[in-house]
């Protein structure tokens, strides 16, 4: 197999966040459009002058993302539409690296961003794929909670993890979060209060679930060289990597995509597990938290709960993880779920963070989880950041 | 251990009948074949005719070889209960009134895993036997019952959801005079019914076995004439509302083709009894039915009506008897959906030639009425929606499913 | 009754006396019904339908303001008339079906046998000769062209005692051969009546010959009225009945409406 060529000269700039709103009247255009718009003035661009895009949203139908240049007056000659969910951050940044590093593109747009109707969740759920609508949305309509309680189950079972431990995980993430403005969760919460909390779908509990709300994120992709001239924060991509629908013979989910092409994707970027200063894991459910900490080289398969017990994960820690508060206390804002860590990392990596900086920051690594098609996560992908040097 | 279900009470006229709600019933089209399978009772997963592999959720093409649309076949049901979950909360309006539900995963010993309803009695690490259920939306739903029969099991508050179980529920046999209606007063009433309603016409006309229906525990003789509206009307005044399950006994088996007869008087008689009759029992119960689909306990549950199996292909020895029940059973497949929408199961049950006097000349197998009522309290019991009764009534199904014009010149 | 000593006036006068009650108009109908039983011969037969009813509409969504039904019935349902005919022994003569029978004919007086006590305790009485020579002794004898009434108060009984079907068929009372030919032949009676499904003795399938009723009635061209009610308010004779059956072309009877006139002395 060929070897992945580097990402030198490629940087990810301008991050944005769209605060977030738990219900929200507008569509997923507004939220894109304010997207786009907080870009341009950052970057001091005009809509001609972005010529690639790359959009991410559940909530844009009927268009795709032909219909959004018409929409937003662009005339890209780059165009994506990544439907990857939780992995669409990363995939979004890797793809339009590329085409900026080929030539194909000078500025890409990158934006994730979905809006939250009172009744959109339920609905997105039961057409959310082929799969669920056959196999699992008729089984008790549980949604993903129903879906992660089973993984959860199992990795209990099977690891000897224990609701505490997810605990400890859910609790790091809200202290970041009093410290980070744009999250919606800004109570404090101890692990009593997790426990206690109401069963949604044993084992899965009120805090092991995300909320969904409306906003956007946004980042742009471009040279180096573009970056410095138009004055913007950025940070250079080491290396990443995305597999879809790994070990597809596991009867169960307990591990994803990662593992497959981990030697490669720390062996482009030159750096170590523990040359990370900062890690954002896709924390739909904190299950999936500890998957990647074990998939991606933190610890050894089935140790993560042991390796979280022993470490402080909260942006003042040894091991700062989801420093924003991730999704658990920001909220999910569909697609824009999938660029939270991403935005996070890059504003911690150029040091905008705020309240939640992570001192002496200077690698991060951003991972992606996405599209519980039937019964696990499909889309898994991650990418190695450092601070532009 | 299943909670036994306790009797219920009678209803406070003072509540409101709560309207029945259907789960999630969207399905891609290649996933009714399981439909197909549960509607049998059987268990069915596409497998793969090139590689060999047993696949699922249903596709297009097989995940191993992209083999095009992988036929359902008959898979060994045996797995094991690898995680379960309670749901508490469900964003769909019919789980919603009936939370907590149990889901789970469960690797099948034939290779995918299938998150599928998962009855009281199994734990995670259990073995567990795999069903293919139709819920109350009428599609298919995997469920994981325990490997071997438990106390009660039947009583299982996921399952019953699935079933038609007669047990507590009050049943209306149509026509008490023939050997089957019979048959099927004894059953019901065995199988747990609190009452048994049967249907005699013409109350004037002694018939046989009538001492012995009267007999039957939890039997009341009703006045019911399915060749007049205003009979199966009254009827349906009194007792509608009161009905959960009605089973149409009603036969007029006449041999002969259709120019053998010297006009249309039998041709009428036939229709009116079997085809009309069975308009006539929609209409007068069929709203009441589908209005009481989640009614408690003793909610509506289903529609039973017995076919001669020459209606999926003419048998021209009982040319204008088969031609009658043909339009009975397409207008089953109309009353199916009709009653859809309140979660009540319309069962066919087929047969061939019965122990009964009109069947009299032809050699054997036939089938005895308590035979053919076994059948019906089972497939009630498993919430079957078609059911072949008897080696003829197989056979002329495996002929029809092999091929319909074949069939039509073998008979 | 054409005769030219009978006026107009006569007419109006009766119609008078109608009108005023002086002469009673009996109902000898039963009512309708889809439960009235019918006539049940073995299942190999063709069989007649019973009275059945559809609505059209009801003042509803089929027709907002008006009511009306469908009906169906064979043409020996409910109270109705058999033309000869109806049998065999009258298949080849003149004027027997009910469109052809002279419109004159569905109008003539009666002699009504009460033998509702015999049949009280006898469901199988069987009228005889020496019945009918009874009945004359007492009341005269039985005029031409007359129809003869058989009383058996069977018509108050309820369905399953009406109908009183055994194992060996219908236990209800009838008229012998010897006492159906005597009708016919010796006293040459307009038709025969009775409150019982039909003419005949419910076991008349018995009898030499069988079915004797319907074989002298219609062999001689004569009707049949059954079903009827309302026997026990008539006289034994004097009564005039009033029975024409629906004109159906080729029709081998009709279910109808027969009154009774009758002035009380």
């Amino acid at each position: 197999m060929r070897r992945r060529q580097s990402y030198k000269g490629v940087v990810a700039a301008a991050p944005i966040t769209i605060p977030y709103e738990r219900f929200s009247i507008h569509g997923a255009h507004w939220w894109i459009g304010r997207a786009l718009r907080a870009l341009a003035e950052q970057a001091h661009l005009k809509p001609a002058d972005i010529d690639g895009f790359s959009v991410s949203s559940f909530t844009v139908g009927p268009d795709t993302a032909i219909g959004l240049t018409q929409h937003f007056g662009l005339s890209p000659r780059f165009l994506d539409h990544l439907p990857l969910g939780g992995a669409s951050g990363v995939v979004g940044l890797r793809r339009a690296a590329r085409a900026v590093q080929a030539g194909d593109a000078d500025i890409v747009a990158c934006v994730a961003a979905d809006a939250n109707h009172v009744d959109s969740f339920r609905r997105t759920l039961s057409t959310f794929s082929r799969f669920a609508q056959d196999a699992v949305y008729p089984y008790g309509s549980g949604g993903p909670n129903a879906s992660f309680a089973l993984i959860t189950r199992d990795y209990m079972n099977r690891f000897g993890a224990t609701r505490e431990d997810f605990g400890r995980i859910c609790v790091a993430q809200r202290e970041n979060a009093l410290a980070y403005p744009h999250a919606l969760m800004k109570k404090k919460l101890t692990l009593d209060e997790y426990m206690g909390a109401r069963a949604i779908s044993d084992p899965i509990h009120l805090f092991d679930c995300v909320m969904p709300c409306a906003g956007a994120e946004a980042f742009l992709v471009c040279t180096e060289e573009r970056a410095r001239d138009l004055g913007l924060p950025f940070v250079n991509i080491l290396s990443t990597i995305e597999r879809h629908n790994a070990f597809m013979d596991d009867p169960i989910q307990y591990r994803g995509g990662w593992v497959v092409d981990l030697e490669e994707f720390y062996g482009l970027a030159e750096v170590k597990p523990e040359d990370v200063d900062l890690l954002q894991t896709y924390d739909d459910y904190p299950v999936i938290s500890l998957m990647q900490i074990e998939d991606l080289g933190f610890c050894k398969k089935g140790e993560a709960a042991a390796f979280v017990r022993t470490r402080d994960l909260t942006y003042r820690g040894d091991f700062p993880h989801n420093t924003s508060g991730g999704q658990l206390s920001v909220g999910q804002a569909g697609a824009a779920g999938g660029y939270l860590g991403l935005v996070e990392a890059m504003r911690q990596l150029c040091g905008l963070a705020g309240a939640n900086q992570v001192k002496e920051a200077e690698v991060a690594l951003v991972s992606g989880f996405g599209m519980i098609n039937y019964d696990r996560g499909l889309a898994s992908a991650a990418a190695l950041l450092a601070k532009a040097s | 251990m299943t909670e036994p279900l306790v009797r219920p009470k009678r209803k406070d006229p003072l509540k409101r009948t709560r309207l029945p709600l259907s789960p999630p019933g969207a399905r891609s089209r290649t996933a009714l074949g399981l439909a197909t399978a549960a509607a049998q009772g059987r268990f069915m997963l596409q497998v793969c005719q090139d590689c060999a592999k047993t696949i699922y959720p249903p596709r297009d093409a097989c995940p191993g070889c992209f083999a095009p649309a992988p036929p359902f076949c008959d898979v060994p049901d045996g797995g094991v209960l690898l995680a379960v979950t309670t749901i508490r909360t469900s964003t769909d309006a019919y789980y919603r009134e009936r939370m907590p539900w149990r889901v789970g995963t469960v690797r099948l010993d034939c290779g995918p895993s299938v998150v599928a309803h998962v009855h009281g009695d199994c734990a995670e690490g259990d073995r567990v036997a795999m069903s293919l259920k139709l819920d109350r939306s009428g599609q298919a739903a995997a469920f994981a019952l325990p490997a071997r029969e438990t106390p009660d099991m039947a009583d299982d508050k996921q399952l019953r959801e699935m079933t038609c179980d007669p047990k507590f529920r009050r049943a209306l046999v149509t026509d008490g005079r023939t050997a089957v209606g019979q048959a099927c007063a004894k059953a019901l009433s065995e199988a747990g019914c609190t009452i048994v309603f049967v249907g005699i016409a013409d109350a004037w006309k002694p018939f046989p076995g009538e001492e012995a229906l009267r007999k039957t525990a939890n039997v009341e003789i009703v006045p019911l004439d399915l060749t007049n509206s205003e009979s199966v009307g009254d009827l349906a005044a009194d007792i509608g509302g009161r009905v959960d399950i009605v089973v149409n006994t009603a036969e007029h088996v006449r041999p002969g083709g259709i120019m053998a007869r010297k006009g249309l008087v039998v041709a009428r008689e036939e229709m009116d009894v079997r085809y009309f009759g069975l308009m006539r029992l929609a209409q007068a119960f069929g709203p009441a039915l589908r209005f009481r689909g989640a009614d408690g306990v003793n909610s509506a549950a289903a529609f039973v009506n017995f076919l001669f199996v020459h209606a999926l292909a003419n048998w021209p020895e009982f040319g204008a008897y088969s031609a009658t029940e043909a339009a009975c059973l397409s207008a089953s497949h109309s009353l199916r959906a009709e009653l859809r929408p309140g979660g009540v199961k319309f069962i066919n049950i087929f047969h061939g030639p019965l122990e009964t006097e009109w069947f009299q000349p032809l050699p054997p197998p036939k089938v005895a009425p308590s035979a053919l009522a076994r059948s019906a309290v089972d497939a009630l019991k498993r919430g079957l929606e078609d059911v072949f009764v008897g080696d003829i009534a197989q056979d002329i199904r495996e002929r029809f499913l092999a091929d319909p014009k074949t069939l039509e010149r073998e008979l | 009754m054409a005769g030219s000593d009978f006026s107009s006036a006569d007419l109006l006068a009766f119609a008078g006396a109608v009108a005023s009650g002086a002469v009673r108009v009996v109902d000898l109908t039963q009512t309708l019904a889809p439960e009235f039983p019918v006539i049940v011969l073995p299942p190999e037969f063709g069989q007649a339908a019973p009275f059945r009813v559809e609505e059209i509409s009801r003042y509803d969504e089929r027709g907002p303001g008006w009511y009306w039904n469908n009906f169906t019935m064979s043409e020996h349902t409910g109270t109705h008339f058999d033309a000869p005919i109806h049998w065999i022994t009258g298949r080849d003569l003149p004027d027997a079906s009910v469109d052809t029978i002279p419109p004159a004919n569905f109008v003539a007086p009666a002699c009504v046998i009460d033998v509702s006590r015999q049949c009280a305790e006898d469901a199988d009485f069987t009228l005889n000769v020496a019945h009918l020579l009874a009945w004359e002794k007492e009341h005269g004898e039985i005029p031409k062209r007359s129809w003869v009434l058989l009383r058996t108060d069977w018509s108050k009984l309820p369905g399953r005692a009406y109908a009183n079907m055994k194992e060996d068929g219908a236990h209800t009372p009838g008229p012998s051969p010897e006492a159906m030919k005597w009708l016919v032949e010796a006293r040459d009676v307009h038709g025969f009546g009775t409150e019982t499904i039909g003419t005949d003795h419910g076991q008349a399938f018995h009898f030499n010959p069988p079915h004797p009723a319907h074989r002298y009635i219609h062999g001689a061209g004569k009707y049949g009225l059954q079903c009827l009610c309302n026997l026990d308010q008539l006289p034994p004779k004097g009564a005039i009945i009033f029975s024409a059956p629906l004109k159906i072309r080729q029709g081998s009877g009709s279910p109808l409406r027969v009154l009774a006139l009758v002035a009380d002395e």
